[in-house]
């Protein structure tokens, strides 16, 4: 991790390349050296965080006041900063009798603020939850007490939490988190609060600013969706190939237990929606071995999405399973217990994230939880069957090879599609397509679920959902277009993306029928396309001239009354 | 360590804090005399100090000196 000073040099770096997002950052304490850690951290990870600071302890005036400068700058982020000490404060001058309410009243401002904010802004809004102070006012008794600080301090935590869980736009950066793990002494120096009402100390700086600017690169986008892993004393002690089925360690043999809580660490990704990719130096069948038939592996051939397992290197291995999942690079963490192979692979993709694995196996997961690599802005259920789609995506794969004519392969596959509106059983998936997809993605315009919600009840926009299953399984919801009424004539695509699971289908010629169809059918003559460029979505480039557009002034015109349909060997479900 | 030595010590923590080479330390300088010397700069700088010798200022320190020799000597009190 970078020191403060380093992050503070950032700031004379030229930030003109780099995506800007604007943010506000309000505090009740000092909050300089906050700002400029944020923004020099938010360089290193490929943000221009355009920054306003409220003055000194103004946060509620800049909420409540309707014309504030808040509200002039417009952010897109708010970042609320109160502090633990300003808590301490307010619970000091309670009257005695009502010390227990402070958890609530400090909610319900929370609350209060954040109604505020949302009637005048659409800004997504990150809350410091609240670091322990223990005052030891009633030792551990406190925790019995209702009325001590203590108690009402993690009551407003967990309150907060609660809060987050309803509040779509609203999310919690764990500072207390940050405080757990490396201790009140590092996180808070006394002498540095007195003179300056700082709260954070400047060897903390950095990790809370890490912390915030990865919650702010998750809701636009950049969160990693892969886990590439060895084998041999990575997952397990020993080498299989040498020590045999019975002798590898897992389990009670040797530090087995080491390997097999990381095993459980892996399976929670898993089932949270990270895949995992096997790369390992290996003879296929040999290394699978365990996986069938050792019984304390944690992990199965059911988990792994990829399995890459022969005696090529490992570069050449990991850009063929980048190949298979069709994600970035930028979006997969490499963990090997090698110093020499994470080297070797460093060079050659730089892009990737790979963790310094300490030498101990005992020390992989306390380290790996310092990282915190795997933040996300949302989660729906559909992550929990990632595996089983790409695992499907690959079966496909290798049954195309057996088939010269594109067309006879696309119509063996008994495609079946469910055209539907936006609804709420739909907008969490919806919403995080929109922040996920980066190739096919015509715009690159990234939604939240409450952005979502709004769009649905605002009436000029038309939402179609695309949900394909084949005689492989189910893909899920894997395309979206959202179009919005432009004038009578005019239908503008606001939205078009695509999950790069099911590239190659023809997926692009049933969409366009469908809304060329419901467009002229609706009495609009006219659809009208924009690609937007960046620097992952070149495979779109073409995509309207290629689908039968013009371009007029930048933009690609269709008109729906002279559309043909396009073939495609698709069905639609009704 | 003697007075000379961590003056020389105490101009490079400033270099670094305020990114600039030009910086030349005396015993009398003030924060008047360093452009970019505020009171958030002094923070910094104190930390860094502290860091580099292993030492803590108390509270009151932080705000005493009132000039780099002071700041000086009060580290050297702290190391003997």
């Amino acid at each position: 991790m970078k020191l403060f000073s380093q992050l503070k040099k950032n700031l004379k770096n030229d930030f003109s390349g780099l995506a800007p997002v604007k943010v506000a950052l309000l505090g009740d304490t000092a909050t300089q050296f906050l700002s400029v850690a944020l923004r020099g951290t938010g360089f290193d990870e490929g943000i221009n965080l355009q920054i306003f600071e409220a003055d000194f302890n103004q946060l509620e005036r800049q909420v409540f006041d309707a014309d504030s400068e808040l509200y002039e700058y417009k952010p897109e982020v708010i970042i609320l900063f109160q502090s633990s000490h300003k808590l301490l404060e307010k619970y000091n001058k309670l009257k005695h009798g009502e010390y227990d309410t402070l958890a609530e009243k400090q909610m319900e401002l929370i609350n209060n603020l954040c109604i505020a904010i949302n009637t005048k802004l659409n800004a997504k809004i990150i809350c410091y939850n609240f670091s322990e102070i223990d005052e030891g006012v009633f030792g551990s008794f406190a925790n019995k007490t209702p009325s001590s600080f203590i108690f009402q301090l993690r009551k407003l935590n967990y309150e907060l939490m609660l809060y987050a869980v309803k509040s779509p736009n609203f999310y919690i950066c764990d500072l207390s988190a940050i405080q757990n793990q490396v201790g009140k002494a590092t996180v808070f120096q006394p002498s540095v609060y007195i003179n300056t009402e700082m709260v954070l100390s400047i060897d903390i700086l950095p990790q809370v600013a890490l912390r915030t600017v990865d919650i702010i690169s998750a809701m636009y986008g950049k969160f990693k969706k892969c886990i590439v892993f060895d084998l041999d004393n990575t997952i397990w002690g020993g080498v299989i190939g040498d020590d045999g089925l019975e002798n590898i360690q897992l389990g009670t043999l040797g530090i087995g237990k080491a390997f097999t809580e990381f095993q459980y660490w892996l399976k929670k990704l898993k089932n949270r929606g990270i895949i995992l990719a096997v790369c390992s130096k290996n003879t296929e069948a040999i290394a699978k071995e365990p996986f069938e038939n050792h019984p304390d592996m944690v992990l199965h051939l059911g988990d792994i999405a990829v399995f890459t397992a022969n005696w090529d290197n490992k570069v050449d291995n990991i850009r063929k399973i980048q190949n298979t999942l069709n994600i970035g690079f930028d979006a997969m963490v490499y963990l090997d217990d090698s110093p020499f192979e994470r080297n070797i692979v460093r060079e050659h993709i730089p892009e990737l994230t790979i963790p310094e694995l300490p030498e101990d196996p005992a020390d992989y997961l306390e380290y790996l939880y310092t990282l915190n690599l795997f933040e996300i802005a949302s989660f729906s259920n559909e992550d929990t069957e990632r595996t089983k789609q790409y695992q499907i995506a690959a079966k496909r794969n290798i049954e195309q090879q057996a088939y010269i004519n594109e067309d006879a392969f696309l119509a063996s596959l008994d495609m079946v599609l469910r055209v539907e509106p936006l609804n709420r059983f739909n907008t969490p998936r919806v919403a995080q397509l929109t922040q996920r997809s980066n190739q096919f993605n015509l715009r690159t315009v990234r939604y939240t679920d409450a952005d979502i919600e709004k769009l649905a009840s605002k009436g000029c926009h038309y939402s179609f959902t695309f949900t394909l299953s084949d005689k492989f399984g189910d893909n899920g919801l894997i395309a979206v277009v959202i179009l919005q009424k432009e004038d009578n004539e005019t239908l503008f695509i606001d939205t078009w993306l695509m999950s790069c699971r099911v590239l190659k289908r023809g997926m692009e010629n049933f969409v366009l029928n469908t809304i060329a169809n419901f467009a002229k059918e609706s009495g609009f003559a006219t659809l009208k396309g924009e690609y937007v460029p960046t620097p992952k979505n070149g495979i779109v480039k073409d995509h309207y001239s290629s689908l039968g557009f013009f371009e007029k002034d930048a933009f690609w015109i269709l008109n729906t009354n002279t559309y043909e349909p396009k073939q495609c060997f698709i069905t639609q479900k009704l | 360590m003697d007075r000379p030595e961590i003056l020389k010590k105490v101009n490079d923590v400033f270099i670094d804090v305020m990114d600039d080479d030009n910086i030349i330390l005396n015993y009398v300088t003030t924060a008047n005399d360093v452009d970019e010397w505020d009171s958030l700069n002094h923070i910094q700088l104190v930390v860094a100090i502290e860091k580099l010798f292993k030492i803590r200022f108390t509270s009151k320190e932080i705000q005493s000196w009132d000039n780099v020799g002071a700041m000086v000597d009060s580290i050297i009190s702290k190391l003997n």
